[in-house]
């Protein structure tokens, strides 16, 4: 063991590890074109929902809360930073400053919602705020779905009614048309830019989680009356860490945004269930682990896909049908399952007498 | 005349929103949880209705089976995946198995019925009543509707006031220890809890897919979620408040579809929420509850 | 010289209910004060209202001359009071050396973006509190158990984790909610050798609460007893619980 070095740098250091190596792998596999163009197509959607997991970890891992409007954020990122990139298209033409600015932009807007919001809501505890965060990506979605705004030479046009009533002159052109989104828009994430927000999402919350802000953070999770009496002020952590997963999720939407040419919000990409498959990939990951945050939406998207595609190759196989077929089934089953495992009371304490058991024995 | 209809088309939603409201004000206030498959069982009940009855079951037995089914499904719930976590550590394991519930009922729906919409035939058998010279009809589910919730709201207005096992439920809901002490079977009222609650949550599958009859597995989650601003706006815990909030959010609800706009419909909904918890957490008649320390 | 702590006339009622009416007590810096009772006596309210969790109806609250009384359980904190919980309270899922490193919040800041690039304050900040940790963990002997996560503690331990805790907010005075509370009487002997060492290295003001007798006896200086929410008995130690009304009320079995 490296000296100096704590348990969870260790690890993070190992995530890191794990998401450079599977970097690497993929891009040689696309380079010597082992890799279907299937599974090719879902290198950058992963991205996505590691950023996502990450970011959504960081609320119900660390501050132990629960968001069902991480969809809202995500939404808010993607049309926010494609408006940019729409807007800016012919000003600004070098295609990596733009992205990286819409990237900001993504998630500073998603940061100022995740704020706003924020303030109202996390004097609430549990069941609330989640279902107040999930109205909150519902009606982000609604909004979305009756804003037009287009622009001509007089300037911008803006309504929340329909086309016809911006008046645009001859010359003008659409941005935001209401349910049929943004369109045209540049195609900018690529696997290597998904990769590297990937990896700069772990480092913040990493570092965040392992400073006197996250120590702020964990406080407050696991004892908020104790919090509070070591003077930390509960509404400006549970503010920051809501922000700061508000700001990844948008970044997440970014990347999202930029990998389609049409942009709609509709409730399979941006509605409420969304927010619940981003919470499956945390649960299954682990609540609380990044690492797992980072695996469990690749084993369940790209891995699993691909295994249940070769079997399927080698027979017709029922069972494997039915799995592939009811996904979202075989989901609901197992984390009702982790979570009876191991958040039920008695496995806990015998997990815990074990785990010092062991720890002990080490020590001496 | 279209705002009367408007009116009368609120109250009958929001009657059914009220009989949702129900099932979540009783659970959160006794079990001190939020259950987010109520609105899942809906679904269910609503497609037990709809198969009895496709299979020549006339209406009454079948909405009689379909309480039946939900009432043990709720109980079955709550045995599996609620009471093994009532204890834990962290209030957010059964809100994370919660969902996961509602989850598994949307997605076992979907491999049993498919996702097309099942046209659901109407078990009311009510004519309708034609008003102001047949300019304004108020149909036979919309009295059905509001008569029923009305007649809920009482019913169990009075067991819980009036009954044994309706005073335990008092109890376990202001102190599940003391309860406990007093010899009251927590387990048990809860239990009852959930079971009154997934039995409602069947009535309500049913007027509400007599009132809209369209079946999916997906029917019953958004007027859940809704039915629970419903219970949050009327003060959660509170049987009166959750009738009043169920009231107020159909009127709220068809009324902004009406003169604001039919796509905002939902974020308003939902923006009371967020206002009635930034000006009145507690809600209409809701009471604070203080934190030990 | 002032007192660390002045209290006068302190109530609060819940609904009808007088919890605590009119209780004032003054500490001495360095004190061992002991504040006994039966239960439902009001002790823990009293805690509650001196550590801010409960807004007094009347009353003053005076910590080393300044005037406290209201004030929000951040702010308490901030000015010097700090506590240990009847029922546990860590943060059973951080290590036991975060638990402490946690507590010095507010006396070793750097900012978000120290903490994200790593600067050199926060490094410096970061091992300081490090080596305050590993020094107030040696004092209660859980210099061993650093990296181990509070929850999986024995019950013992946990009590001397949280005095620890408690500690390193830097307090001027300390409130101990019935620390021997479930342990044995080995633990406990080692526990009051502890308090005794503490209040001596750091020169610690200490407001005990305490049902084990053998404790109050063996440690405090002076008693406040109170019952139904009201002093009973106030004074030194061996005098009071010579008190008739106190052996009647408390100790008469």
């Amino acid at each position: 063991m490296k000296k100096g070095l704590s348990k969870t740098t260790r690890s993070n250091i190992g995530t890191f590890l794990i998401v450079i190596i599977a970097y690497i792998v993929c891009e040689i596999l696309l380079a010597t074109g082992t890799m279907s163009s299937g599974l090719e197509g879902l290198l950058v959607p992963c991205c996505y929902y590691i950023i996502l997991s990450v970011a959504l970890n960081l609320v119900v891992g660390y501050l132990g809360e629960l968001s069902l409007g991480h969809a809202g954020f995500m939404c808010v990122g993607a049309f926010s930073s494609a408006f940019f990139t729409r807007a800016v298209q012919n000003i600004i033409t070098n295609q990596t400053v733009r992205f990286i600015l819409a990237i900001l932009i993504g998630a500073a807007v998603a940061a100022l919602f995740g704020f706003l919001i924020g303030i109202p809501v996390l004097r609430l505890k549990g069941d609330y705020l989640a279902i107040v965060t999930l109205a909150f990506g519902e009606i982000i979605k609604n909004l979305v779905n009756v804003m037009y705004i287009g622009r001509d030479s007089s300037g911008w046009h803006i309504s929340l009614k329909d086309q016809i009533s911006l008046h645009l002159a001859a010359d003008g052109e659409m941005i935001l048309s209401g349910p049929q989104g943004i369109g045209r828009i540049p195609k900018e994430s690529s696997f290597t830019a998904g990769f590297i927000l990937v990896l700069i999402t772990l480092f913040i919350v990493m570092r965040l989680t392992n400073s006197r802000d996250g120590r702020a953070i964990m406080s407050i999770r696991d004892n908020r009356i104790a919090a509070e009496s070591i003077g930390i002020n509960i509404t400006k952590y549970k503010l920051m860490a809501f922000t700061v997963s508000a700001a990844l999720a948008g970044v997440g939407g970014v990347l999202y945004a930029h990998n389609l040419a049409t942009l709609t919000a509709t409730s399979k990409n941006f509605g409420y269930n969304m927010s619940i498959m981003f919470l499956v990939y945390v649960v299954l990951g682990g609540i609380g682990s990044l690492r797992g945050s980072v695996i469990a939406p690749v084993v369940l998207n790209l891995l699993l896909d691909f295994f249940l595609r070769q079997i399927q190759l080698i027979g017709d196989n029922p069972v494997i049908g039915f799995i592939s077929d009811n996904r979202m089934l075989i989901y609901a089953i197992v984390l009702i399952a982790v979570m009876l495992v191991t958040w039920n009371p008695t496995m806990r304490e015998k997990r815990a007498a074990l785990f010092s058991k062991s720890r002990r024995g080490e020590a001496e | 005349m279209s705002f009367l209809r408007n009116l009368i088309n609120g109250i009958s939603l929001g009657s059914v929103y009220a009989i949702i409201a129900l099932g979540y004000t009783m659970v959160y206030g006794i079990a001190k949880m939020l259950n987010f498959a109520h609105g899942d069982v809906i679904m269910v009940g609503a497609y037990v209705v709809f198969v009895a009855m496709s299979n020549t079951m006339p209406a009454v037995p079948a909405v009689l089976l379909s309480i039946v089914i939900c009432t043990g499904l709720g109980i079955l719930i709550e045995r599996i995946a609620y009471r093994p976590l009532r204890n834990a550590s962290s209030p957010l394991a059964v809100l994370i198995t919660a969902i996961g519930v509602s989850y598994l009922l949307q997605n076992l729906a979907l491999l049993i019925f498919g996702s097309n919409p099942k046209s659901f035939a109407s078990v009311v058998n009510v004519p309708d009543l034609k008003l102001a010279g047949g300019k304004l009809t108020i149909t036979g589910e919309t009295i059905v509707t509001i008569v029923a919730s009305l007649v809920i709201v009482f019913a169990l207005t009075a067991f819980i006031n009036k009954t044994k096992p309706g005073q335990a439920m008092v109890a376990v809901s202001e102190d599940q220890g003391a309860a406990k002490l007093m010899g009251i079977n927590v387990n048990g009222t809860i239990a009852l809890t959930f079971a009154i609650g997934s039995g409602l949550a069947a009535i309500a599958g049913v007027l509400l897919c007599s009132a809209y009859p369209q079946l999916t597995p997906y029917t019953g989650s958004m007027p859940g979620i809704k039915a629970f601003v419903a219970a949050v706006f009327g003060g959660i815990g509170s049987i009166p408040g959750a009738m009043i909030g169920g009231i107020l959010l159909g009127v709220i609800e068809i009324f902004g579809k009406a003169y604001i706009s039919s796509q905002m419909a939902d974020a308003i909904v939902f923006a009371v929420l967020i206002i009635v918890l930034l000006v009145k957490p507690t809600g209409i008649l809701g009471r604070q509850i203080q934190e030990k320390v | 010289m002032a007192a660390m702590l002045e209290v006068k006339n302190l109530g609060i009622s819940f609904g009808g209910l007088r919890a605590v009416n009119e209780f004032s007590i003054s500490i001495d810096k360095g004190e061992l004060y002991g504040l006994i009772g039966p239960n439902g006596a009001g002790k823990t309210t009293v805690f509650n209202l001196l550590t801010g969790v409960y807004k007094p109806d009347t009353g003053v609250i005076m910590l080393d001359g300044k005037d406290i009384t209201g004030r929000k359980t951040i702010e308490i904190s901030k000015a010097g009071i700090a506590r240990t919980f009847q029922n546990i309270r860590l943060f059973g899922g951080m290590s036991v050396k975060d638990n402490v490193k946690a507590a010095m919040h507010n006396h070793f800041v750097y900012s978000p973006m120290a903490g994200l690039f790593h600067t050199s304050s926060y490094r410096n900040a970061e091992a300081a509190m490090d080596g305050k940790a590993m020094e107030l963990l040696k004092v209660f002997e859980l210099e061993k158990d650093a990296d181990l996560m509070a929850v999986s503690l024995p019950y013992g331990q946990q009590r001397r984790l949280e005095i620890a805790r408690a500690l390193a907010t830097e307090p001027k005075l300390l409130l101990l909610d019935e620390p021997a509370a479930g342990m044995n009487p080995q633990e406990t002997e080692e526990l009051m050798d502890m308090i005794r060492f503490v209040r001596k290295k750091f020169d610690m003001t200490i407001l005990l609460i305490e049902h084990d007798m053998k404790l109050v006896s063996g440690i405090c200086e002076e008693l406040t007893v109170l019952n139904f929410g009201e002093i009973l008995a106030q004074g030194k130690t061996s005098e009071v619980l010579k008190n008739p009304d106190v052996i009647t009320a408390y100790l008469g079995e």
